[in-house]
């Protein structure tokens, strides 16, 4: 057994786990966070998918106790309490979703793939990016599009901030 | 139309929960004192199992049971169906072999469940499963359908001489041979329809749990159609009455027919929860779900069609054999019958069809109905053949495919089909205009200079939905009737909620069931919640697959609102002291037609319900029931244009253009519509470019993971230009078609039309992939 802390959507807590328990479980089974799904065991589908320490990581890749001591954010963490984050709000806005399975790991990719790419984005790279998440209702286009939108909205924010704060 | 009501491109309501991870799968549900259960699987094709040691797995830690077939047949449980009868053209019943949901004395492909192990975590169960000792021995065994009729192959069950289920004629043989001897060109073509696996997202799951008081099972399961879970798993595995049985399947991520069957799993859960007195959830990893969910497709067929010295078709004549796999799945013999050999005479005018199909046994997962359904594989046949066609008498595909449109309905076509409605000329016009058809050979030009390959394709589908009505499909073979049921509670606050036989796994329907409500009395949609997926708050449903959830569910959902209406117009009259038939419905009141008179919908609600000041005789409440049985099948069409740019030293197919035009009748919201569409060819093109699955000699699959599997990705897709026309559907009262097959029905053959025009190339095999592809560039070189 390995004992495990983090902090996990802002909340500091602590378990008790067998050694080869995968993160994405100990979030699921240990502390009820099932907003992240397994949906291929494999480190394809990226269902799992999730931040560890502001970087996206699939959970089911990663051992618990390998994310000892480490910041984690879920689906569950990302709104700023009601208000959506802008990437939830472009995945509805955009029916990026329709089973809802696979659209926590493509949120958080999402967020992580518009962060690491601050000059924006273009159809092609989203396209490139969404490599390590697979979906199979929609086909990717309004995925794609929810992408590029949120890009373009955070881009915005993001600039308005950098104003306020010069 | 209204912001909310039919028509109009509503955001999702359903939308909240799944973006925030508040879905509620299977797989999230927690029962108090839950357990974990791990399937002991053949290794094996083909093998008798001679022994079964549980003694070390008993012994592990954690181990609550470890339960085997033969206790469960010493129990009563019952062998899995086939619920659709289909006779051979002798007249004799098809051959259906036993399937016990643990197998115990052969097991036949790999997969097939033996041993149920219950421990306290998942991890347990998987220890002590691998503890299990069973002894087989291995039997010769046979994956291909072409192959499992020959003399020497292996028998596979005792019911199936030479692993023939059914021998199935449709159409008329004497007429067709009668056209052949009068054409001026045959066309001849052999057709690989490739194995698919349906791959929902969220695999399967089951959560048993036997109340030992109550005497009462509780089964949360991934499925498309609970109340048929709940009505085969009583009446025919005699896991327990309907009474004591309640199925619930919360949200399910995504079916694509795959879950449309009940399968092993639940029904031992159920079983085992009983045996062990715990609860007991099992969830598939993806390779148990490649293995054992039911695969798709597997046709191979030989095709011949008879033109006369103007290109109009004379006849068709068609072969095929369906590999079934190892067991008959729930309605595996509709699929490559009814749901196939019918829609073969596609959107073309032919007066005489003749098919043939052969249903048989193979060492592999049981087949049935993914996606489409037998409709993607009659699009595939027919709009090779037509491609083919104008390639070989060199005129071109459009002209080819005008010329022998129906265009007067109804129509009848000799394979069962009466289309009610269409326009095929004003879909194939909106593709050609929108994919700039006519713009195409200077695009080719500008391809070959820069050393590509580019081609284009058409497919023009014509489909079947909402299957119905029942007294036709029973005289077809179907076991259970195709109508749908509705109840519509309106509280006393006026609030409403519609309880719909119809499941959502993915198609929005808590958004667009809400518009209709919408529409017809005015209340915002968030007033109007949409109750589906458990048997104990649903009375009776059939589910959703084959498009049914928009023709034949809202239709159920409408006849109830009807009854609704007429009883608050009863009560609304009498408040007003007016006419019942001058009572109209706007703005969320019950108005005095032409005056200032109106009461508002929620104050009728409320006086349905204090009962204090109803017409004489008139009972308290407002709640109605409909059953609905669609009067025939629907039929959308459509029209879809693939190009594409081949790089001949790569053999990489690049779809630099889709284009699809459909017509679905009426829509209720365009953007769940074109997302419907664009998962749909996102299948379709999986189909043509990336996916198969494969067996090796031994019965092992070798595409059981997404490493092996080409699932397609975002980047190998382009964004699709979709559009629609309408011809109502004349009916259901909605005028409504379904959308949610269209896109893999018809874009496999366009895909394959636009590489096999690229290369100048007769026939190629789905997938088309780079390396089949490279190869066909370079026969080309020599």
């Amino acid at each position: 057994m390995s004992d495990i802390s983090l902090v996990v959507n802002g909340k500091r807590v602590s378990a008790a786990a067998e050694d080869r328990t995968l993160l994405v479980h100990f979030l699921r089974e240990n502390l009820g966070l099932t907003g992240t799904h397994v949906g291929c065991d494999t480190s394809q589908c990226g269902a799992c998918v999730v931040h560890v320490d502001g970087k996206a990581v699939k959970s089911c890749t990663m051992l618990a106790a390998q994310a000892n001591g480490s910041t984690v954010v879920t689906i569950e963490g990302l709104a700023d309490g009601a208000d959506l984050h802008p990437v939830q709000a472009a995945f509805k806005e955009h029916h990026g979703l329709q089973c809802g399975f696979c659209t926590p790991g493509m949120i958080m990719a999402a967020t992580d793939m518009i962060a690491r790419h601050p000059e924006g984005l273009d159809e092609a790279t989203v396209r490139a990016e969404l490599e390590g998440n697979i979906c199979r209702c929609t086909g990717y286009h309004n995925i794609v599009k929810a992408i590029l939108a949120a890009s373009k909205t955070m881009g915005k924010v993001g600039k308005s901030k950098t104003k306020k704060a010069a | 139309m209204g912001i909310e009501g039919i028509g109009a491109r509503v955001a999702r309501k359903e939308d909240k929960r799944f973006i925030t991870g508040a879905g509620r799968y299977v797989d999230d549900m927690v029962v108090p004192g839950m357990k974990h259960a791990a399937f002991v699987r053949s290794p094996y094709a083909h093998a008798q199992i001679k022994k079964i040691d549980v003694k070390k797995a008993q012994a592990m830690p954690g181990v609550h049971g470890v339960l085997t077939g033969k206790e469960l047949k010493a129990d009563g449980i019952g062998n899995l169906i086939c619920g659709w009868m289909i006779h051979s053209k002798d007249g004799t019943p098809m051959k259906m072999g036993a399937w016990s949901p643990l197998a115990f004395d052969r097991v036949r492909y790999v997969g097939d469940a033996v041993v149920i192990v219950v421990a306290d975590t998942k991890g347990q169960a998987r220890d002590a499963a691998e503890a299990v000792e069973i002894t087989y021995k291995e039997l010769k065994s046979v994956t291909d359908a072409s192959k499992a009729m020959d003399k020497g192959a292996p028998q596979i069950h005792p019911e199936a001489d030479n692993n023939l289920i059914f021998d199935w004629d449709l159409g008329n043989a004497d007429e067709t041979a009668a056209a052949f001897k009068k054409a001026a060109h045959v066309i001849k073509l052999d057709i690989l329809n490739n194995r698919l696996v349906p791959n929902a997202m969220e695999p399967r799951a089951a959560l048993g749990h036997y109340d030992k008081a109550e005497d009462h099972y509780t089964c949360w399961t991934t499925s498309q159609n609970p109340h048929v879970a709940r009505l085969v798993m009583s009446a025919f595995y005699n896991v327990a009455p309907e009474n004591k049985l309640r199925v619930i399947a919360p949200d399910v991520g995504g079916g694509f027919g795959s879950k449309i069957y009940i399968y092993p799993e639940e029904i031992v859960c159920l079983w085992a929860s009983k045996k062990t007195g715990v609860p007991v959830k099992w969830v598939a990893d993806r390779t148990e779900s490649f293995l054992t969910d039911a695969h798709g497709r597997d046709h191979h067929t030989h095709a011949e069609m008879a033109l006369d010295k103007d290109h109009k078709i004379l006849g068709l004549k068609v072969e095929t054999q369906a590999n079934l796999g190892a067991y008959m799945s729930l309605f595996s013999s509709a699929t490559p019958t009814y749901l196939y050999a019918t829609l073969l005479s596609g959107q073309y005018n032919i007066p005489a069809i003749h098919a043939n199909v052969k249903a048989i046994y193979t060492n592999t997962a049981p087949v049935d109905a993914y996606r489409g359904a037998g409709r993607p594989e009659a699009t595939f046949v027919m709009e090779r053949m037509l491609e083919t066609a104008a390639r070989q008498l060199g005129v071109s595909p459009v002209d080819l495919r005008r010329k022998n449109f129906v265009t007067s309905f109804p129509h009848q076509t000799p394979v069962v089909m009466c289309y009610d409605a269409g326009d095929y000329g004003a879909s194939l016009d909106a593709a050609l205009k929108a994919s700039d058809y006519a713009g195409f050979a200077k695009r080719k030009e500008k391809a070959k200079k820069a050393g590509k390959l580019r081609g284009i394709g058409l497919s023009c589908y014509i489909e079947a939905c909402g299957i119905a009505p029942s007294a036709a499909v029973g005289s077809l073979g179907a076991g259970v009737g195709l109508w749908e049921s509705a109840e519509v509670r309106v509280n006393a606050v006026g609030t409403i909620e519609v309880l719909t036989g119809s499941h959502s796994h993915g198609q929005g329907h808590e958004t667009t069931f809400a518009q209709l409500v919408n529409s017809r009395f005015g209340l915002p949609i968030d007033q109007v919640s949409i109750v589906h997926g458990d048997t104990d708050k649903v009375q009776m449903g059939m589910g959703t697959y084959g498009s049914r959830s928009g023709a034949v569910g809202m239709s159920a959902i409408v006849k109830a609102l009807d009854k609704v209406e007429a009883k608050a117009k009863k009560i609304a009259a009498h408040l007003l002291e007016a006419d019942e038939a001058d009572i109209v419905i706007e703005d969320g009141a019950l108005k005095v037609a032409g005056t200032d008179k109106n009461v508002p919908w929620f104050q009728m609600a409320l006086a349905a319900y204090t009962a204090h000041n109803l017409p004489g005789g008139m009972e308290p409440g407002l709640k109605e029931t409909a059953f609905y049985d669609p009067s025939n099948f629907t039929f959308p069409a459509g029209c879809y244009i693939c190009e594409v740019e081949i790089d001949p030293d790569t053999g990489m197919t690049e779809i630099v253009q889709f284009v699809a035009a459909d017509d679905f009748g009426n829509i209720i919201n365009p953007m769940i519509v074109e997302g419907q569409v664009h998962g749909g060819i996102a299948q379709g093109i999986g189909q043509a470019l990336l996916e198969g699955a494969h067996y090796d000699d031994t019965g092992q699959l070798l595409t059981a993971s997404y490493m092996d599997y080409t699932m397609p990705r975002a980047s190998d897709l382009p964004s699709f230009q979709v559009s629609t026309s309408n011809t109502p559907c004349p009916s259901n009262p909605l005028g409504i078609k379904g959308c949610g097959e269209a896109g893999a029905i018809g874009s496999p053959p366009a895909v394959i039309n636009a590489i096999t025009d690229a290369l100048g190339h007769e026939n190629l095999t789905m997938p088309a992939t780079p390396q089949k592809v490279w190869a066909a560039c370079q026969a080309m070189k020599h």
